[in-house]
């Protein structure tokens, strides 16, 4: 539970700043792969500390119209779920700590122990699993224990304490805390259901705590910032992509956001 | 199609969940655990509950109209090998299918729960009417995903499902069908947990609702077995049914589980065939996997995307299965064969003609069953069919097919189910 592991060195770093670290994610393949993996190496320029691959699927029920709009594109464009090791590999290079977060069935199909051992092979830390609960996932805790790689589960407003507990044990890089009740998408207030969630969550663990679901401005990530250890911002960043004219613009804005949002993570703590 | 008999078949209808052999299972959001959770406790408590099975008894006996009788479809099985075939008239249930039994059940516990909305998908439409019907019954607020693709071939079933209150959202993401219905009713469900039931219309999804689902259409095989008893003085050789998500089939299978010499017949829509890839097949032509909250045959493709399903009926066209059924083909004790469009149109025709009952779409796939059902067993068989809804819906479909109607280009592989 106290493993060594890349993406507790970035958090720990952060927290030695006094500052939040900036976990950004985009799914490869939107608009293209090409473009995706791009536009993952332009999150790191931005300042992310940690990128989350998303992997199109297409059944995303944890996804709000956003991504479900860039994820059919990708898809319908022919994006598989080995381009997510190109991507990871983009960011690993750029210098910031990978992660790749997939619905289940993508990688059951792949192959636990495959996925695992390419995800690794890629430059990978761990995986993100919106729809894999402790609970189903021995077969994960073997790959990933056997390829080093980090565990990230998800814990929510309605986890009771007993289920906080058997989440964060078996965690391993950070604990994602989907803030509020409901799919991804960027909203106008990130609400205090958050804060009392990793309240709650730091109470039985000593893992880092990442909030994600609605943040999209400097200023929420500031006010998360002041309380968890890590800002998780997605459909802000997907959407900056789709509403670009072209890719150059697309690349900028990105990066833009992130330089904002990664303001935002080293103001919470004062402000 | 004889079942094995060095099975535990004792344990068969003991399974309660979450996993059926390496099937089921919970693979959700975390966000969802703490409601299925809570829901398999309510669920448990009211069956063990007195009050509540009563109220259901009672709501059964006055409200939809059970026991639903046994029919000998005696013309029609002169073409089933001379088999006697006995037709589970699940079609007279108030709502036209067995729909009703689970929406009921699944109602009356929302209430217990202190919840006051519920959501449903649907594809044809006739789970969506069932749950508005039993929402409007029970004074909760109801609201229906159905997929836009859905609501413009099922008009007349929106049109139902408003008369009744209930409101009808169209879901223009994905395929616009059934699944996408589905992955949005959960995107409900999770951001409105905490008032609202996912009133689930069939054996799949994550636990508990298999096993729910299950128990409050099992009603259907043990009124069945007892009244193929009654009339016959032994048991079936063969029980058939229908297999789209299962939960008609599962609650006429489930009460002859044990019994080692009844032999249970599932059979999938095969669209086109299994073979032109255009079918709904999720046993036959699928892979196991997870979709939908459990894991299961899934039709996929070799990176686990979901692909379309293909079926004139739209109660079949579903891209999963029920993993009690994943779990009862693997082990061998029921049998799951595919039926294409034209064959179950053929055996809809011929029930029409021999026996003045027009069967739903779905149901003319078991009837397709219990031809070749007969036809093995030959005259000393008995083949019993869940006939599990009536086709009124389906008029304009088959009136369609068979170039009843004056618009010649309706040609069958036009038809609006036939296009996807």
């Amino acid at each position: 539970m106290s493993a060594h592991t890349r993406v507790g060195d970035v958090l720990a770093d952060a927290r030695a700043q006094g500052r939040a670290a900036l976990v950004a994610y985009l799914p490869v393949g939107f608009p293209t792969v090409e473009d995706s993996v791009a536009a993952c190496r332009a999150l790191v320029e931005g300042g992310a500390d940690i990128v989350e691959v998303g992997v199109p699927y297409s059944d995303p029920l944890m996804d709000g119209p956003v991504i479900q709009h860039a994820v059919e594109v990708a898809l319908e464009r022919g994006a598989r779920p080995r381009d997510a090791f190109l991507a990871v590999r983009a960011v690993a290079d750029a210098g910031a700590v990978p992660l790749v977060m997939t619905y289940w069935n993508l990688v059951d199909r792949y192959g636990v122990e495959r996925f695992a051992a390419d995800l690794a092979d890629a430059g990978g830390a761990g995986l993100i699993t919106p729809d894999l609960i402790p609970d189903e996932a021995d077969e994960w805790f073997a790959a990933a224990d056997k390829h080093d790689l980090d565990k990230v589960f998800l814990v929510a407003p309605s986890s009771t304490d007993e289920r906080l507990l058997s989440t964060v044990r078996a965690c391993r890089g950070f604990v994602y805390a989907a803030s509020t009740m409901g799919v991804t998408g960027t909203r106008g207030t990130v609400g205090n259901a958050a804060e009392a969630l990793v309240a709650r969550t730091k109470a039985v663990t000593d893992l880092p705590v990442c909030v994600g679901l609605g943040v999209s401005n400097r200023a929420q990530a500031a006010e998360v910032a002041a309380f968890a250890d890590g800002v998780i911002v997605g459909s802000a960043f997907v959407k900056v992509l789709a509403d670009a004219p072209d890719r150059e613009s697309g690349l900028d804005a990105l990066r833009a956001l992130a330089a904002d949002l990664a303001a935002g993570v080293r103001e919470g703590r004062t402000a | 199609m004889s079942a094995p008999t060095d099975l535990p078949v004792q344990a068969l209808t003991a399974h309660r969940g979450p996993y059926f052999g390496r099937f089921g299972g919970r693979f959700v959001p975390e966000a969802l655990v703490a409601a299925l959770d809570e829901l398999d406790r309510e669920f448990t408590a009211a069956m063990a509950d007195p009050a509540f099975t009563a109220e259901l008894d009672h709501l059964h006996r006055t409200y939809s109209g059970r026991p639903s009788i046994l029919t000998e479809a005696k013309r029609f099985a002169a073409h089933a090998g001379g088999a006697r075939v006995l037709l589970k008239r699940e079609d007279l249930n108030h709502t036209g299918s067995h729909k009703i039994n689970n929406v009921l059940g699944q109602a009356l516990l929302t209430k217990r729960m202190g919840k006051k909305r519920v959501i449903a998908e649907t594809g044809a439409g006739q789970h969506g009417v069932a749950t508005a019907t039993a929402a409007a019954l029970l004074d909760l607020d109801c609201v229906v995903y159905m997929g836009e693709e859905d609501t413009r071939r099922q008009a007349l079933n929106v049109a139902r499902m408003k008369l009744l209150g209930a409101e009808v959202i169209p879901v223009t993401a994905g395929s616009r069908t059934l699944k996408d219905a589905i992955n949005e009713a959960m995107r409900d469900w999770v951001t409105n947990v905490a008032d609202t039931h996912y009133l689930l219309g069939t054996v799949a999804g994550p636990h508990p609702f298999p096993t729910m689902v299950r128990d409050f259409h099992r009603i259907i095989g043990v009124e069945a077995r007892q009244q193929v008893l009654d009339l016959v003085g032994r048991l079936p050789d063969v029980v058939v049914a229908c297999v789209g998500g299962g939960s008609n089939a599962i609650g006429i299978f489930h009460a002859f589980l044990d019994d080692a010499g009844v032999a249970l017949l599932g059979l999938e829509a095969g669209g086109d065939g299994v073979d032109t890839g255009r079918h709904a097949s999720s046993i036959t032509g699928g892979l196991p996997g997870v979709l939908h909250g459990n894991r299961t045959f899934v039709l996929q493709d070799e990176d686990g995307q979901t692909v379309e399903s293909h079926s004139i009926s739209a109660g079949l066209d579903y891209p999963g299965v029920g993993p009690e059924h994943s779990w009862l083909h693997e082990i061998g004790r029921a049998t799951y064969e595919p039926v294409t469009d034209a064959e179950a149109m053929e055996a809809f025709r011929l029930l029409c003609r021999t026996e003045g009952i027009i069967p739903a779409i779905e149901s003319a796939h078991a009837l397709a069953g219990a031809l070749r059902a007969g036809q093995r067993l030959g005259p000393d068989g008995v083949v019993l069919v869940n006939l599990s809804g009536r086709g009124d819906k389906d008029v304009d479909t088959a009136a369609r097919w068979f170039g009843l109607v004056p618009d010649a280009e309706q040609a069958p592989e036009a038809t609006e189910a036939g296009d996807r």
